[in-house]
Formats: structure tokens, C-alpha cells, sequence
């Protein structure tokens, strides 16, 4: 394994019932650094950012077979440790899902999963990931209200800092900002920015433009395999393949 | 084409009106003839005291206990549902994801015993009262009403468990939650209405079937003592009541129903107030 890389996918297949989703998927996630995968609807990169914490368990007709290794670790061999190992992921689905409790209790929840116990350690870690997710302004006055009363765009940032609280080493992103207004989607952006010295982001997108604003590396996806990857200027300005070009030009969505 | 088009909706639409009407009309006929009735022979002396001596020829006395013991025995009987109920309903929707189709057959299996009659399971407790050599006591008649409760508790757990999306549960597993954790902490608090909804469903099947518990929990005039002791119930006491050639008694025998609707309705409105309260922090997806 490329030792610049933070998690590595070798020889991945996806099969749903008689659907070949992921063919023979090989790539590379470069540690540290914005890894946009970029595609059409339907190609495969919800599934294939599902298959890294292996959410496609909870898929019944899903069977998901090679390596994907992090760290070195095949996390489809994981066995039992998958629990432990999705905490070194957070996840930041295309809408939020905020937990059916109160908003103090979405970080409290993580935290305690994590380990932490006491009383005062707890509310001194809410607080610094409310305020790393820029919401704690916002919402200091009604941490015991339920979480479901916020805006779709706090919630996403609930969930950020949620996602933030399990202290991961990766951030895994589905389309984040697809449901939110403008402002909490530039918001959004920027973290993942500044995220990016301490994490391994791996986001999901079809989004052309906020590809080209924040990736470094990027992934082509074509009906359920990759097309093409490396650096963002790479595939931007000088497309390998044909299928990428007619992509970046808006051939086809 | 257009014409037959109207015709049709007229039809279906005054179907559906004279149907609704139909059932709201009925239910006020049966709910005013338990009122009217009830309202007449009831007193305090009713719903405080229990029989006297020769109460079913018209003395005095009341159906304490028969409130007493229904009461217990449905409120036993759906803590023992509920207890053994609600962690089948979360592994089914939890952690049997994977195996739709035995989650399936086990929803056929509870949806087939759910239609057996309550006088099925009556017998049923009797056989397992000889076997394990239990008389007719408030055990026994909570034992076999939980069985009886225990589908309707599942299904209709089981069926509000289904609404939870899938994102929830991703978003639950990848901050490192395990099964459990996202069944009891995650699951139960996104659908805690529905299932107190469940439970009252069941409870209001448990205080008002009387085939289920006329051989197992017995009758008595007494008041219950302990859980190896014969309990009376209402539905018996409504039924024994009616049987009785004494206008009197028969009219007691409305104002036992009329115990037992306003304990049904209290029941519901307390299990309303109750959900409300923890609807609040529930995600509206």
C-alpha cells in the first residue's frame, strides 16, 4: 500500500441481487487531503463511500466483496471490531439524521460512545464541538430542546460536530450540502477545508463546481467503475479518458 | 367517458360517507346505551365496595373486585407483553436486517396466531395450568393473557419499528454504535409514541376479553390477595351480572361496562398525554 494513502480498494465488487454495482473498483484515498468522488446518479458513489465504514451491512441484497484496507486493516475482514472501526469515520449523509434526542444529548450520545464519562469532561467537549461546527452561537440557549427543531442546516451542522465528537481520522461526506441553503453549504465547505490538515475527507458530489473549489484528488465514476483518478488538476485540465472529458463538459449528467 | 367518470365518483364518494356515518353512528348508539344505562344503576357503593352476600339476587355490595383484579391482571399481563415483546419487535427490525425473509415469516406466523380466538388461548393456559400444577389464580390468568396480548404487542411494535429510516440507523452505526445500542437507545426513542400506543392496544385487548381468563385467572368476590389467589374481572362480572333474572343486577351489569369504557378511555387519554410529551424530540423525516 501506497503509504501516502489513508485507505485502499482493491478489486471491490458490489453485487445488488442480479445488479453488478461496483466493478472491480481500485483506488486510492491520499491521506490528509479533499478526495472528491464525481459521477453521474447511479453510478456507484453513495455505495462505493458505504462500502468504507461498511454501512452496506445494513443492506440485505447488497454483497460486497475484495480488500478495502485502512491503515493496512482489510475492514471487510473486520469481523465484530466494524464498531470500533466506524468510529474512526465520521459520516455526513446528504440529508442530516439527527439523533431522536436533545441537542446536547447528539454530541453527549457520541462522546459517551467513545468513552467519556464524567460529567464535566462531557459538557466541556459539547461545547468545543458545537463551536467547531460553528453552531454553538446559535443554539447555547436551547441545548435541551430536541434536536428536531432546528433548521436543516443547523442539523447538518449537528451532525458535523456529532461526526467530529467521535474524534475520526476520516470524514466521510455524501453529498452534504445538496439539501442545505447556500450560506450553511459554504459553511460546510469551508470546514472541510480547514478539516483537512488533521483528516482524510473523502466527499461525495455532482457537483462540477464545488468539486473544483475544495478537491485534491479526484475519483471518475461511470456506471459502477472508475474511469479515471489523480490530482484535482489532472483530471480537471488534462482528462485521460474520453468518457471524463464529455463528463467536465456537460455531456451528460 | 367523462360523465361515467363523475357518476363514478359520486357513487364512491357517497359509499364512503354513508360508510363512515354508519360506524360513527353505531359506535354512539353502543357508546349511549352504555352511558344511559350505566348511569342509572351507578354508585359509589358500586365502584367501592365488593358483593355482599346475595348480590346476584339484587343485595348489596359493588364490583371492587372486579376493578381490582382486571386492573392487575391486564396491567400484569401487558408489563410481561411488553418486557418479552419489545426486544423481539427490535430484533426483527434491527438485527435481523439481513434476513428479510425470516423476518417475514416470523410477521406471518404473529399476524396467524393474532387470529386465534381468546378462548383458544383460555384453554391453552388451562393445559399449561395442569401441567405445571397452578389453580385458577391472578398467575395464571396473566400468564395466559400475556400469550394472548404478546402478537398484537409485536405486530404493533413491529410495524412503527419499520418506519424508522435506514439514514437513522446509518448515522447511529457510524458513530461507532452497536446493534443494541441503536435498537434500545436509538430506535425506542424514535418511536417512543408508537409503542406506547402498542401498549395500550394491548392493554385494552387484555382488560376487556373474558374467554381468556374464565378458566385460568377464575372468579371470586373477594378482593385478590396474592398472585396464587383467584381474581374476579370485569368482563365476567358484566357477563355473570347479565345473567342474572334481576332487573337490578342486570342494570349493574351496564354500570360495570360503563367501569370498564371509562377505564379503556382514561387509559387512552393518559397514554396520548404521555406520547405527546416524547413525540417532542422525535426527527420528522
Amino acid at each position: 500500500m501506497d503509504p501516502t494513502y489513508k485507505i485502499a480498494i482493491e478489486n471491490l465488487n458490489v453485487h445488488a441481487d442480479k445488479h453488478h454495482i461496483l466493478k472491480e473498483v481500485n483506488a486510492g484515498i491520499p491521506k490528509n487531503k479533499i478526495t472528491v468522488v464525481l459521477g453521474p446518479s447511479g453510478c456507484g458513489k453513495t455505495t462505493l463511500l458505504k462500502c468504507l465504514n461498511r454501512l452496506t451491512d445494513i443492506y440485505p441484497e447488497l454483497k460486497v466483496t475484495g480488500k478495502i484496507f485502512i491503515d493496512n486493516k482489510n475492514i471487510l475482514e473486520a469481523g465484530e471490531d466494524i464498531y470500533m472501526l466506524r468510529q474512526q469515520m465520521g459520516l455526513l449523509s446528504q440529508r442530516p439524521y439527527p439523533l431522536p434526542m436533545t441537542i446536547y444529548n447528539n454530541i453527549a450520545f457520541a462522546l459517551r460512545l467513545r468513552g467519556v464519562r464524567q460529567k464535566r469532561e462531557m459538557h466541556k467537549q459539547v461545547m468545543e464541538y458545537l463551536k467547531q461546527a460553528n453552531l454553538y452561537n446559535e443554539v447555547r440557549n436551547r441545548l435541551k430542546e430536541p434536536a428536531s427543531r432546528l433548521s436543516i442546516g443547523q442539523q447538518q451542522r449537528l451532525c458535523l460536530a456529532r461526526g467530529l465528537a467521535v474524534n475520526p481520522e476520516i470524514i466521510l461526506a455524501d453529498e452534504p450540502t445538496s439539501a442545505l441553503d447556500p450560506i450553511s453549504s459554504q459553511y460546510i465547505e469551508e470546514k472541510f477545508v480547514e478539516l483537512k490538515n488533521n483528516y482524510t475527507i473523502v466527499l461525495v458530489t455532482h457537483t462540477l463546481r464545488q468539486a473544483k473549489r475544495i478537491a485534491d484528488h479526484v475519483i471518475f465514476m461511470y456506471l459502477g467503475e472508475i474511469i479515471e483518478q489523480g490530482s484535482v488538476e489532472q483530471v480537471f485540465e488534462d482528462p485521460k479518458e474520453e468518457k471524463t472529458k464529455q463528463y467536465l463538459r456537460g455531456v451528460f449528467n | 367517458m367523462k360523465l361515467r367518470q363523475k357518476i363514478e365518483e359520486k357513487f364512491f364518494l357517497g359509499l364512503m360517507i354513508f360508510a363512515t356515518w354508519f360506524i360513527l353512528i353505531i359506535l354512539a348508539v353502543i357508546i349511549y346505551s352504555v352511558f344511559e344505562k350505566g348511569l342509572k344503576a351507578m354508585s359509589w357503593e358500586i365502584v367501592s365496595q365488593i358483593p355482599k352476600g346475595g348480590y346476584y339476587y339484587g343485595k348489596g355490595g359493588g364490583i371492587l373486585n372486579a376493578i381490582t383484579g382486571s386492573l392487575l391482571l391486564a396491567s400484569g399481563a401487558t408489563l410481561v407483553a411488553f418486557v418479552i415483546g419489545l426486544p423481539v419487535a427490535l430484533y426483527m427490525n434491527v438485527f435481523l436486517v439481513r434476513r428479510q425473509r425470516l423476518v417475514n415469516l416470523i410477521r406471518f406466523l404473529l399476524d396467524l396466531v393474532w387470529g386465534i380466538p381468546s378462548i383458544v388461548y383460555g384453554a391453552f393456559g388451562f393445559t399449561i395450568m395442569i401441567l405445571i400444577g397452578l389453580q385458577t389464580s391472578l398467575l395464571a390468568g396473566i400468564i395466559t393473557v400475556s400469550l394472548f396480548i404478546l402478537p398484537i404487542m409485536i405486530r404493533s411494535m413491529d410495524e412503527i419499528l419499520r418506519t424508522v429510516p435506514v439514514g437513522l440507523m446509518e448515522a447511529a452505526y457510524s458513530l461507532g454504535a452497536n446493534k443494541s445500542e441503536t435498537a434500545f437507545k436509538i430506535f425506542t426513542r424514535q418511536t417512543i409514541s408508537g409503542i406506547i400506543t402498542a401498549i395500550l392496544l394491548s392493554f385494552g385487548r387484555a382488560i376487556g376479553d373474558a374467554a381468556s381468563v374464565l378458566f385460568t385467572a377464575g372468579y371470586t368476590d373477594n378482593l385478590p390477595n396474592s398472585l396464587l389467589e383467584p381474581v374476579a374481572t370485569l368482563p365476567l362480572a358484566i357477563f355473570f351480572q347479565l345473567s342474572s333474572p334481576v332487573p337490578e343486577v342486570q342494570s349493574r351489569a351496564y354500570a360495570s361496562a360503563l367501569v370498564l369504557t371509562l377505564i379503556i378511555l382514561l387509559a387512552s387519554l393518559f397514554s396520548r398525554g404521555v406520547g405527546k410529551r416524547y413525540h417532542k424530540t422525535k426527527i420528522n423525516f
